[in-house]
């Protein structure tokens, strides 16, 4: 009886491609729904084509259309000026899983397991049955070749469909096209992800049609991004499987073994671990048991090994151009950027840099935007989820004037990116960033450092606009109080300007409309003569101005006037035109804390 | 004081708040008026006169920012504007000011709390009730009904009225401006103050005000700054008790604390509009056990308030803690109408009466 049901099982038992595997998982790779099917594909393909731009050290200029091709079926193509892949590698790149270039170099790049792009060629042959179409051009000699291409589900190898010699306008690149079924419900999320990837790849343009819709993201920067240089692996951040493929592959005495395949390994610190080991150092690597092996390894992690060398693996953004990135994106009051030293988690090399934005067209109600972002990828799911997102709910905000519920409250933005050799993930689909100790403290403290900026920031417009208040009481109000008091106790006027002069000690412009007649007055308190230029702008012309402004100049019916004085200290300049006030009222060729403009007319 | 004294007075002391400005302003200094601190951490008990007022704390307004200059203003038009109305011997209600200031531009009030607010600082101020300013508020006082001749001068000349023999059902009104009231003559013992309409007619169809020679004043909830300034004077003129007489819950004992000690937000008036004389005479938490009388259960809320009381200086008292005490553990509340469970004379037979003999007033 046992014995029958075993045979009925191993009648069942096989082996499962990874092909089949992720057909039924779909959710592991950010294919869980239609919607969001629309955006792990462009993102996978803009990573490929951004790392290939960067590896061939061009500007990046990516062009991507999503059409509506049938019901509930969309055709995106994703096409770049990067520098093409050789016709026979192309059924392996967009034709296998797992096939990629990245997974064994020890740097920072956006995709690493090669896994993306293929799952969305998988995704469209189970949603729509159409194959891919890729077009790839190596350069200005070599033919494009047209590629139509699909996954055989059972073995995940490539199944070409078709493939020919094609005419292509570009001299390099790739383009690919992919057909599935989705809908265009995450449209707003997918224009987000454009958006926040063209703030950390400042260097790419990115064109978007969207059925009849257009969108360009402009490149701030032309200068091509230095492409990081592969490592050697460190002693503290390899695991089993991986010293054992590497020390099978050698026939090196031990110590030159540790020597030569790995980082920051010296003569004396092999010999170390090797007596730590309790191995000799001239035993063969490919020679060792598995428990020496084992030994081996524990000797590494335990020895000593100065930080991996980080400074080439790694490319930061860098704090102007993270700067120049938000500001073309989001216009904002203030924006400040932090690029933190380079530091190691478990031998691995990482990096955090951040960003904080403050004010302008940021929404004053409801929670800031964070911007969360790995090795210059926007993270767009599972905010909560992510290690960043509890760094930043775990500052005390309320310590730089912002208010918070949890995440910081108001006209925020809040950006941070983390970089890595391998960078610590919490799942496949690459949404949320592991709770790494030494990464979390590294968030906290760039943060902390731009709170502090951002802090004085918002002490030092306070104080401006305490100012203003005070000149508008002191120009405007008071005035009107000694009006109303000098009626009330029947006596003559009484002159506010010495308060005016005691408590501005400023160079005070006022514009005044009273009766028809609009009125400029400086009046100098400032303790110095002022040779001052006053800007009058408006819709009244002052044709008869006394005096006659020096130079008047029109643009769609606002008039510019300018007049040149010189008002020496404690005296008052005065102009006077029929007209109805309002508009703007500047002086210039005095310092800005030297002077304050009133419209009392306010 | 007289209406001419009084308006003298008014007319003096704002002025005086202006020329101080004035000057201030002639020298060069930015205006600024210091007032207290108007808030129940501001709050002490004075002996002397047995009630609550406000304490040393002062705040200086100096009109050295848009939002300080502009209430300076603001209390410049309203002083203006009460200097025009008192040499005019105009008067209006607090609302009527508040639609004026429509005209005043950067002063004109946002709302009329906030104009309200300003009229009470200016009494602080100057020392001088509103009625001196010849500004009323537009809701009507409570009603009197009781042995009791006045004389009022009105807007129509002197008028003398009996409080029973010249008055309706429902008793004379008490007017606005109880400055403008003489004392003439009575026949009573003692005032009882009534919370509910209800009551006050019950008490009144009963004849109780005939039988015990009682001034019935109905506050209608939490009363007007009229009705109590009137009780003030009656218990002063005359010399009379004045006994409280509400509902059994937590808000109508604040009802009484106001009556005998004052209000946070009059706390400058309170020798004015206190009656530190006057004494609860119920509905008490013993009254509910005591009688049986239908009652409610005491909600959230109300045990809250019973508990904040407990710890009220006003309410610091073995009479008050013995009685909050048994309400919380009770818990329940009564209304004064309650004692119609027992019948409509019930209360007037033999609920009162017990209750003031056992007070010693009769």
């Amino acid at each position: 009886m046992r014995l029958a049901l075993a045979d009925e099982l191993a009648k069942q038992q096989r082996s499962i491609s990874v092909a089949e595997f992720f057909e039924k998982n779909k959710h592991l790779l950010g294919f869980d729904s239609p919607t969001r099917g629309v955006i792990t594909t462009i993102k996978e393909a803009v990573d490929n084509a951004l790392d290939a731009c960067e590896e061939a050290q061009v500007l990046p200029d990516i062009f991507i259309s999503i059409k509506k091709t049938g019901p509930d079926i969309f055709r995106i193509i994703v096409e770049d000026n990067g520098p093409g892949i050789i016709a026979a590698q192309v059924p392996y790149v967009f034709g296998k899983l797992l096939y990629g270039s990245r997974f064994h170099q020890i740097r920072q790049t956006r995709g690493q397991q090669g896994i993306g792009i293929s799952a969305a060629v998988l995704y469209a042959q189970l949603t729509s049955g159409l194959p891919t179409v890729v077009i790839s051009r190596t350069g200005a000699k070599e033919p494009a070749h047209r590629f139509e291409i699909q996954i055989r589900i059972e073995t995940n190898e490539p199944d070409i469909i078709s493939e020919q010699p094609f005419d292509w306008d570009r001299t390099h690149g790739t383009r690919v096209q992919i057909e599935f079924k989705s809908t265009m419900s995450a449209k707003k999320k997918l224009l987000e992800y454009l958006r926040y990837t063209s703030v950390v790849n400042p260097h790419a343009r990115f064109r978007v049609e969207l059925d009849d819709e257009s969108f360009t993201f402009e490149r701030v920067s032309q200068e091509v991004i230095a492409c990081p240089v592969a490592i050697q692996p460190h002693p503290h951040g390899i695991e089993f499987g991986q010293l054992k493929r590497m020390a099978a592959a050698s026939d090196q005495k031990l110590a030159d073994f540790l020597v030569e395949n790995f980082s920051r390994v010296g003569k004396k610190t092999a010999q170390e671990m090797g007596e730590r080991a309790g191995l000799k150092s001239t035993v063969k690597a490919n020679g060792l048991s598995m428990d020496e092996l084992k030994s081996l390894l524990s000797a590494m992690q335990a020895v000593a090994v100065p930080a991996p060398p980080t400074s080439q693996c790694l490319s930061p953004i860098g704090e102007e151009l993270i700067r120049r990135g938000l500001d073309k994106e989001f216009q904002m009051d203030f924006v400040a950027a932090r690029t933190r030293p380079n530091s190691v988690f478990s031998g691995h090399p990482f990096m955090v840099e951040a960003a904080i934005g403050y004010g302008g067209k940021l929404p004053v109600e409801g929670n800031a935007i964070l911007l969360r972002f790995a090795n210059r990828v926007p993270l767009m799911y599972q905010q909560g989820a992510c290690a960043i997102t509890e760094c930043v709910a775990n500052i005390n905000w309320k310590s730089y004037n912002i208010t918070q519920q949890g995440l910081p409250v108001g006209p925020v933005l809040i950006l941070v990116h983390v970089a890595s050799t391998n960078v610590p993930f919490t799942s496949e689909s690459k949404d949320a960033i592991a709770s790494i100790p030494e990464i979390e403290k590294e968030i906290v403290l760039v943060l902390q450092d731009l709170g502090r900026e951002l802090k004085n920031f918002v002490s030092r417009r306070d104080k401006n606009k305490q100012a203003e208040d005070r000149a508008r009481a002191v120009c405007a109000i008071i005035p009107e109080i000694a009006l109303k008091v000098s009626e009330i106790v029947e006596k003559p006027v009484v002159d506010t300007t010495p308060i005016e002069g005691k408590l501005m000690r400023k160079m005070i412009a006022k514009k005044s409309s009273r009766g028809g007649k609009v009125t400029i007055e400086l009046a100098n308190y400032s303790g110095y003569d002022g040779e001052i230029s006053v800007y009058d702008i408006s819709a009244d012309p002052a044709v008869d101005a006394v005096p006659k402004a020096d130079f008047v100049s029109e643009i769609d019916g606002q008039f510019t006037k300018v007049w040149k004085v010189t008002v020496p200290s404690k005296e008052v300049w005065r102009a006077m035109y029929t007209g109805k006030g309002g508009g703007l009222l500047d002086i210039r060729g005095i310092d800005d804390s030297r002077k304050m403009v009133v419209d009392l007319d306010v | 004081m007289s209406r001419e004294e009084l308006e003298k007075k008014s007319m003096a002391a704002l002025l005086g708040i202006a020329s101080a400005w004035y000057d201030q302003m002639k020298t060069g200094e930015i205006p600024s008026i210091s007032l207290p601190t108007r808030t129940k951490y501001n709050i002490e008990f004075d002996d002397a006169s047995e009630v609550w007022k406000y304490g040393d704390r002062e705040s200086m307004r100096t009109a050295a920012s848009a939002k300080s200059a502009t209430h300076l203003l603001k209390m410049a038009y309203v002083i203006g504007f009460i200097k025009q109305q008192l040499s005019e011997n105009r008067s209006s209600t607090l609302r009527e000011m508040y639609y004026i200031s429509e005209g005043w531009k950067r002063a004109k009030f946002s709302a009329q709390d906030e104009s309200n607010f300003l009229i009470e600082d200016l009494e602080i101020l100057s020392e001088v009730p509103r009625e001196g300013f010849h500004l009323h508020p537009e809701e009507n006082g409570a009603s009197i009904y009781g042995p009791m001749r006045i004389r009022e001068e009105t807007r129509r000349g002197m008028k003398t009225i009996h409080c029973q023999d010249d008055v309706g059902q429902a008793g004379y009104t008490i007017p606005n401006n109880v400055e403008n009231i003489e004392f003439v003559d009575h026949d009573a013992k003692f005032v009882i103050a009534i919370e509910t309409g209800g009551m006050y007619d019950r008490l009144i169809e009963n004849g109780f005000d005939e039988e015990f020679s009682a001034i019935l004043v109905h506050l209608k909830g939490q009363p007007a700054r009229s009705t109590r300034r009137m009780l003030n004077r009656i218990s002063s003129t005359w010399d009379l008790p004045v006994l409280v007489f509400t509902d059994g819950d937590p808000w109508s004992y604040r009802i009484f604390a106001s009556v005998a000690y004052g209000a946070i937000k009059s706390a400058h008036m309170s020798e004015l509009l206190a009656t530190p004389r006057s004494q609860f005479l119920g509905l008490q938490p013993s009254d509910i056990r005591d009688y049986n009388l239908p009652s409610d259960k005491l909600t959230e809320k109300d045990v809250e308030a019973l508990n904040a009381e407990l710890t009220d200086p006003r309410f610091a008292t073995d009479y008050w803690k013995k009685q909050i005490s048994l309400q919380i553990d009770m818990g329940l509340k009564s209304e004064q109408q309650a004692f119609a469970a027992r019948g409509l004379d019930f209360v007037t037979k033999k609920y009162l009466p017990e209750r003031l003999s056992e007070m010693g007033i009769i």
